[in-house]
């Protein structure tokens, strides 16, 4: 049910909505107007860089800070007023914040005590916790005796031990290792496929982002810039910023004239008339993985020439930075060369070479003036 | 989307508040008000009796008029400035290298000089008084080291205040210099900047936060102390005693209102200063700075240690003189030893009664006083919402800190001894002087529990409302017992104040609960200088049988309750 889930899909009612919601500090705005519509099941990030207001916002989902202006409303019921724990929902932070002088078991205990259960239930529930997230054997430590990835998962199972019917998580991964992070990000979505708990992650890293989530929410200045799939985002970027934020993007100075080609320099680039919403002074946006490079005598089409101007060797791949008399000969041009055609054409520092932007994969953005 | 214009039509959002929340604001708000009622509302009363007469008419500035017409009185002024500026130069001079030799040399025994230096702390600030009159007075055995100088007067006074204010300096010193980034000393090194150049461009620098807070707080303990002057000072008046002579010596309570008032000033300004400077450090050190450690240097080691012990030697020298003073016959012609000073009972002051009441009084202060400050700083600092409450409360915590005690205890006559005053029927129990101590000693306990607190992840408080637990579970379960060592530390220094204190208790303690602190400057009024000395020496022992105990406690109870803190 959930992993499919896009913002277009109608006729069913959102789990979790903000509606017009504004965050004042002071003068400060840190989000304006934002609305927004989660449906159950789902995994959203909301992806942004620091001080984008993304904090902000899963803060005033959770009660934590609550909005200046502007409605939440949670399973239909309306939210916006209330403090966090007349909510309903389970909370993990960048630092874990597990109680220190708690055992872990006692940790995964805290919220499940007082609400009427016997102590074995109690007991049975943790352990159950404990094997779903793997650290059975763990449960008498104390947190600062395990380690960074280990106690967020702890972090996870207490949060998700009442069965809240929506998870948070505030930058869950920053903290750790880049090994363990990716095997983490893994983990938690399994999880949260398995329990089909609704989830909201806040991460400003874009990888994090386009791995786990059903939809992303990219923020920038406390306003929503683009809402979608992670495929959706990475090809079809709503902004130039979004554009520039997920993943490496080109952007040269051209013209648009209302027709279907554009004016780059003195290139002449074929474009698909729907990617042109601009006319007048324009940006040609392209990714560096897009940009091909003519082999051989077959010329491609939407080709120039141009200049080597430095090779960057990132382990699976070059970062070719290009300069082309043609295109501008100001504008640095990116362009991602797979070791195999290196090594094929024997491309090097300082040659010239001819290279070709598929229709299909150029974009257009209001010029910068 | 809708328009963006209309959010000002929108209504504004109104939190709710949970019941945590209103209980936590309602535990602030009673500490909030006891410390109205111990603090503000007795201060208030105080200034405006400043501007009464004696039969309590209004009379406007003329108490004024008289105190700066009085030469006798005003010129005061100038001396406990004098008094207070020289005593802070030497203090901060002497604390900074003997810091600098526990932190920056290679010395052995440094434990010990680190606990030597903490003695001073633990004694009545009349005591090194009582054992310079037998070391430097009429009698004293190294008298002729002053070349005909009376030791009674501004020569005493600074002496004994060095001693009194040493290990206070010393605390902050030592904790600006131990914070120092190693790195930048090996950039200095690498750079070939020799040495002095490099104490004078990384060390001072680096320290210069501490060197100014440390000299405004021996500034603040020697314009506002009470015991050294009373004993040591002769004909040379100093404010503080002059607010004494005012109200005990001539009844004078306006006039002691006003020397109050403008006590209060030179104060309330170095107080100021200070927690500017103390803001600007909290920035200073980046988390990724490299401890300092220092290498072993034979000269400058033994050079160092040499300056230690010399100062370790002057305060054993000065205690030591008290003890074999206070069982000496008759000083210093029969040198043979006996108890009859310790007969309390036979002299002025109180008696064996008055030490029974000062270890009442530590203890009392101890526990009310760590459960008010500690609860009064979570509600303060976990507490949601509630702003302006909570800015006004941390300012009325941080307001004992520049109001000297002889001003508090001369305020609460005028506040509690009102028989209008519904709180009225404290007076002269047990129960004010515990008020008064813990109110004169909040300030820094205070700053340790915020202290302990702000190291705690902020975020455990949302945890556990997201989990819909209430919040004296986080408060007992998590919070309490990972600051135990805050706590204790909160309690020993409340307790050990209330031992030694006097400027705090001096005005309001009444026949029943007269006090060990208050019994030695009444044995040395009454020229029962070895009692007084002997009285002065079981205030110290206790107080080390107090440290020693803490220290013992919070071992067992870290072993017990911070197990987790082992990795």
């Amino acid at each position: 049910m959930s992993a499919n889930t896009v913002g277009t899909e109608t006729g069913r009612t959102p789990y979790l909505t903000t509606s017009n919601l504004t965050k004042m500090f002071g003068d400060f705005t840190a989000l304006s107007d934002i609305s927004l519509e989660i449906f159950e099941g789902e995994f959203v990030c909301f992806l942004g860089p620091s001080g984008c207001g993304k904090t902000t916002l899963l803060r005033a989902i959770a009660g934590l800070d609550i909005q200046t202006f502007g409605e939440v409303t949670q399973g239909g019921k309306d939210v916006s007023n209330l403090p966090p724990s007349e909510r309903d929902f389970g909370i993990v932070f960048q630092s874990y914040a597990l109680f220190p002088n708690l055992t872990i078991r006692k940790n995964i205990a805290y919220g499940l005590e007082n609400r009427k259960l016997p102590k074995a239930d109690i007991q049975k529930r943790v352990t159950e916790l404990l094997e779903l997230v793997g650290l059975i054997s763990q449960g008498n430590k104390y947190p600062a005796q395990l380690s960074g990835g280990q106690q967020q998962r702890i972090a996870l199972a207490r949060a998700i031990a009442t069965n809240p019917g929506l998870l948070l998580l505030d930058e869950p991964l920053s903290a750790l290792d880049a090994k363990v992070r990716t095997h983490l990000r893994h983990e938690i979505k399994e999880l949260q496929r398995t329990l089909g708990v609704t989830t909201v992650m806040v991460t400003h890293d874009q990888e994090e982002a386009l791995t786990m989530a059903d939809r992303i929410v990219v923020m920038n200045d406390g306003v929503i810039e683009q809402v979608g799939t992670p495929l959706d985002i990475y090809r079809n970027p709503a902004s130039a910023f979004v554009a520039d934020f997920i993943g490496t993007m080109n952007f040269i100075p051209g013209k648009a004239n209302g027709s279907a080609v554009l004016q780059m320099g003195e290139v002449n680039l074929d474009c698909d008339p729907a990617n042109i919403r601009e006319t007048g002074d324009i940006m040609v946006a392209f990714r560096p993985e897009n940009l091909l490079v003519q082999e051989g005598d077959k010329k491609l089409p939407n080709s120039f020439e141009a200049e080597v101007k430095y090779m960057e060797f990132m382990g699976a791949f070059f970062r070719v930075d290009l300069v082309s008399k043609q295109a501008n000969g100001k504008a640095h041009i990116k362009g991602d060369f797979s070791i195999n055609m290196v090594r094929r054409t024997g491309v090097q520092i300082g040659d010239t070479i001819t290279v070709s932007i598929p229709q299909d994969r150029v974009s257009v953005f209001p010029g910068v003036n | 989307m809708t328009d963006v214009a209309n959010t000002s039509l929108l209504k504004e959002v109104k939190p709710k508040s949970s019941r945590d929340d209103w209980t936590m604001r309602g535990f602030m708000l009673m500490i909030g008000a006891y410390l109205l009622i111990a603090l503000a509302f007795p201060l208030y009363i105080m200034l405006s009796k400043s501007f009464e007469s004696k039969d309590g008419v209004f009379i406007g500035i003329d108490n004024y008029i008289k105190y700066f017409s009085t030469p006798a009185l005003f010129n005061s002024i100038e001396n406990s400035v004098i008094i207070s500026v020289v005593t802070m130069v030497i203090t901060v001079t002497l604390a900074f290298i003997y810091a600098y030799a526990l932190t920056r040399s290679c010395m052995r025994f440094k434990g010990f000089f680190k606990i030597m230096a903490m003695i001073p702390i633990l004694v009545p600030s009349l005591l090194p008084g009582i054992g310079l009159i037998y070391m430097f007075g009429k009698q004293g055995y190294m008298k002729w080291l002053l070349f005909g100088e009376t030791i009674y007067g501004p020569l005493g006074i600074v002496i004994a205040e060095v001693f009194f204010t040493f290990p206070h300096a010393l605390l902050i010193i030592m904790t600006a210099l131990a914070i120092s980034d190693a790195r930048l000393y090996e950039a200095a090194t690498v750079l070939r900047a020799p040495k002095w150049k490099i104490f004078l461009t990384v060390t001072l620098p680096g320290a210069r936060y501490g060197l100014i807070s440390a000299a405004f707080v021996v500034f603040t303990l020697v314009i506002t102390d009470f015991g050294v002057p009373k004993v040591i000072g002769g004909q040379y008046n100093v404010l503080a005693v002059d607010i004494y002579k005012q109200v005990i010596g001539q009844q004078n309570f306006s006039m002691g209102a006003v020397v109050s008032v403008v006590l209060l000033i030179p104060a309330i300004f170095a107080f100021y200063i200070d927690r500017q400077v103390q803001k600007k450090q909290v920035s200073q050190l980046s988390a990724r700075a490299v401890p300092y450690e220092p290498k072993p240097d034979r000269s400058f080691d033994t050079w160092m240690m040499s300056y230690s012990s010399l100062i370790v030697l002057i305060i054993v020298t000065i205690l030591a003189t008290c003890q074999f003073a206070a069982l000496v016959k008759f000083w210093p012609y029969n040198l043979s030893l006996g108890l009859q000073h310790y007969n309390f009972d036979l002299m002025d002051g109180g008696g064996w009664d008055s030490y029974y009441n000062s270890i009442q009084l530590a203890l009392w202060t101890a526990a009310v006083g760590t459960s008010i400050v500690f609860t009064g700083a979570y509600m303060v600092e976990k507490g949601r919402g509630f702003g302006a409450g909570r800015t006004a409360f941390q300012f009325l915590a941080m307001m004992p800190m520049a109001v000297p005690g002889m001003v508090l205890g001369l305020s609460y006559i005028f506040f509690f001894n009102n028989p209008d005053n519904p709180f009225n029927f404290i007076y002269g129990t047990m129960a004010i002087l515990v008020v008064s101590t813990v109110t004169h000693f909040y300030t820094v306990a205070h700053l340790t529990a915020m202290t302990a607190l702000k190291q705690m992840d902020k975020e455990f408080e949302s945890v556990s409302q997201s989990l819909q637990q209430p919040f004296y579970k986080m408060f007992l379960k998590v919070t309490v017992p990972v600051c135990t060592p805050a706590i204790l530390e909160i309690a020993i220094y409340l307790f050990v104040n209330a031992m030694t204190t006097v400027s705090a208790v001096v005005f309001i303690y009444s026949y029943h609960t007269q006090l060990a602190s208050v019994a030695v400057l009444n044995m040395d009024d009454a020229g029962d200088i070895a009692p007084a000395a002997a009285m002065g020496m079981m205030i110290f022992y206790t107080n080390a049988g107090a440290r020693i105990l803490h220290t013992v406690v919070s071992k067992v109870l870290v072993n017990k309750t911070q197990a987790w803190r082992q990795r």
